[in-house]
């Protein structure tokens, strides 16, 4: 296949036998280019990885009551601190680099390239996913090592994974679609750090949700870190406490329903407005 | 000026292309029409560029010089004309023409963790037929630099990686928007050599620079832009009637400085010889720069 030129312009100036590298091959090298970036930016490792751990250790250590049926309050913060670790290294991860990478002209420059565009985003999913397994598996680590927390056994892991899963592909889709609204990276920052932690605090994550009024559980309803932490308390507490959820079950079902349609909206958004240069330069 | 009347007008002499588009030309470009709101950026602009030359963009801030580079680079939509890349219209262009197009963007390739082998490593492998990573630090001289990320580099050092990054997968044709803006003059001297090679080894090369001197060293023709249009192609020695105007003959006398214009130099200055004993006083012979040629076309264009 790769003998028959495909273009008008294959023959003359391509060298014979030189085919354009594989997808594969692309791919690899655009995940190992998006894995170096995060892991070697202090800023991105400390507000990703770092901070979540350190809620854990100050709340597990300050904040450990009994929630009833011999459950404490830190095996319902580690749901919710797994949420809003999946929520960072997604939709702010995405949202903040994205933005920085448009405004600084990596993008443009990778348009310029003969880089399949579909490869930047899966560098960037696989960016997502090491950044959201090693911050659940620290979390899970620290949470049972030093809090006790129980981890969860049989079927509940399947839950775990396709919560996880479902959360965080609405969220990275989102984050990409915010990205497009930043100027840059520092911008994004500023605009999607404080609606993180405004949703973190009226979705479950530091306080019970039932304890939330319910004007804001309403408000916290509409988008996706609310879902993503009570699918992730049906993963790590006992069906008893299911009973104190505003609908008394844990409502898996409409938890894919809205993660799912986050997803939709959020591929809906990027395909939308997703742009490799910055604004008014088309 | 009275003399003016004397050289051909540069309408006379540009050889600024008509017709259909040249499909064996590097770029050729008919018509090309580019508006941002009521204003044309690009107002019907011609031009061939042949395969093998170094040709030198000029022209003022806000001429279109970059809308016209970005264009052809496939970056932006144009609204009229017709316009060809290596024999593909760039708002059409697919991977394998982009595989033959290396592009240093006047921005810059951004900020990056990686280090400067790294950074080469990973856009050869967008590429299908790509240079040696080391081989390239090599040529721009970064090699001390292969194992420094990006963001330690100096001005120079990061704009020389820009270039490696343009480079690496072998282009065809090279797009250099102002590549040695902020460079000192001995880093801008290695520069050329650079580009020089680059076109001993067959690469066509479209540059973009402010600098007069780099053009008159680099290419082999140069076109100047103005208002959205090129007002001339030549080559340097020949722009603006240049080869043809008159030299300007200085030396001392009486103690004051003496200037002559003169179509004849070689014997004005005979006849200046024979009124001195000896060495005439501070004597210069000089044609008009390719500055002053350049700067008197703009300036007609904008009164």
């Amino acid at each position: 296949m790769s003998a028959v030129p495909t273009t008008e312009t294959t023959g003359t100036t391509t060298r014979p036998g030189t085919a354009l590298p594989s997808l594969a091959a692309v791919y690899r090298s655009r995940a190992g280019v998006e894995l170096k970036e995060f892991f070697r930016q202090r800023e991105s490792v400390v507000f990703t990885l770092v901070f979540p751990v350190l809620l854990l250790v100050v709340f597990g250590a300050v904040l450990d009551y009994d929630l009833g049926s011999g459950v404490s309050f830190t095996q319902y913060f580690v749901a919710g601190v797994i949420a809003a670790g999946i929520l960072g290294a997604s939709l702010q991860n995405m949202a903040i680099s994205i933005a920085t990478e448009r405004a600084d002209g990596t993008l443009k420059s990778l348009y310029g390239t003969p880089m399949p565009r579909s490869a930047y985003f899966v560098g960037k999913v696989v960016q997502v996913l090491a950044v959201t397994v090693l911050i659940i598996a620290i979390l899970l680590l620290v949470g049972a090592v030093f809090y006790d927390v129980q981890l969860p056994s049989g079927a509940d892991w399947l839950t775990f994974a396709w919560v996880t899963a479902l959360g965080a592909a609405a969220c990275t889709l989102l984050g990409i679609a915010v990205s497009s609204l930043a100027r840059n990276g520092r911008s994004a920052s500023a605009t999607v750090t404080p609606i993180a932690l405004v949703l973190q605090f009226i979705s479950g994550v530091f306080f019970q949700f039932s304890q939330v009024p319910v004007w804001m559980q309403t408000v916290a309803s509409l988008f996706p870190l609310k879902w993503m932490a009570q699918g992730l308390r049906s993963v790590f507490l006992p069906d008893a406490l299911a009973a104190q959820e505003p609908a008394g079950t844990w409502e898996l079902g409409r938890v894919a329903l809205v993660l799912g349609a986050w997803c939709l909206a959020g591929l809906v958004l990027c395909v939308l407005t997703f742009r490799w240069q910055e604004r008014g330069t088309r | 000026m009275q003399q003016d009347s004397l050289l051909p007008t540069p309408r006379e002499l540009a050889a600024v292309p008509g017709g259909e588009p040249d499909p064996d030309a590097a770029i050729s470009v008919r018509g090309l029409v580019k508006r941002y709101g009521a204003a044309a950026a690009v107002d019907g602009l011609d031009l061939d560029i042949r395969r093998g030359e170094i040709f030198a963009l000029l022209g003022p801030n806000g001429a279109g010089k970059t809308t016209t580079v970005e264009i052809c680079e496939g970056f932006r939509d144009r609204d009229g004309g017709e316009v060809r890349v290596l024999g593909t219209d760039p708002a059409s262009g697919g991977r394998r023409w982009k595989a033959q197009l290396g592009i240093v963007l006047q921005s810059g390739a951004g900020d990056s963790q990686l280090t400067c082998r790294e950074l080469l490593r990973a856009q050869a492998s967008y590429f299908p037929d790509p240079r040696d990573p080391d081989e390239v630090l090599e040529l721009v001289g970064l090699t001390e630099k292969a194992r420094s990320r990006g963001r330690s580099l100096s001005g120079g050092q990061r704009r020389r990686l820009d270039v490696a990054l343009g480079i690496v997968g072998r282009p065809t044709l090279l797009f250099l928007d102002e590549p040695t803006t902020g460079f000192d003059p001995e880093a801008r001297r290695q520069f050329w050599s650079l580009i020089r090679s680059l076109r001993d080894l067959g690469t066509t090369m479209l540059l973009t620079t402010h600098y007069l001197d780099e053009a008159e060293a680099l290419a082999d023709r140069v076109g100047v832009i103005a208002r959205g249009r090129l007002a001339e192609v030549a080559v340097p020695a020949e722009l603006g009637g240049r080869g043809r105007a008159p030299a300007v003959v200085t030396w001392s006398e009486d103690g004051a400085r003496r200037s002559q214009a003169t179509a004849t130099p070689t014997a004005f200055v005979r006849d200046l010889a024979a009124r001195f004993p000896g060495e005439v006083p501070d004597l210069a012979v000089a044609r008009p720069t390719l500055e002053d040629v350049y700067l008197q076309m703009i300036g007609e264009d904008r009164a």
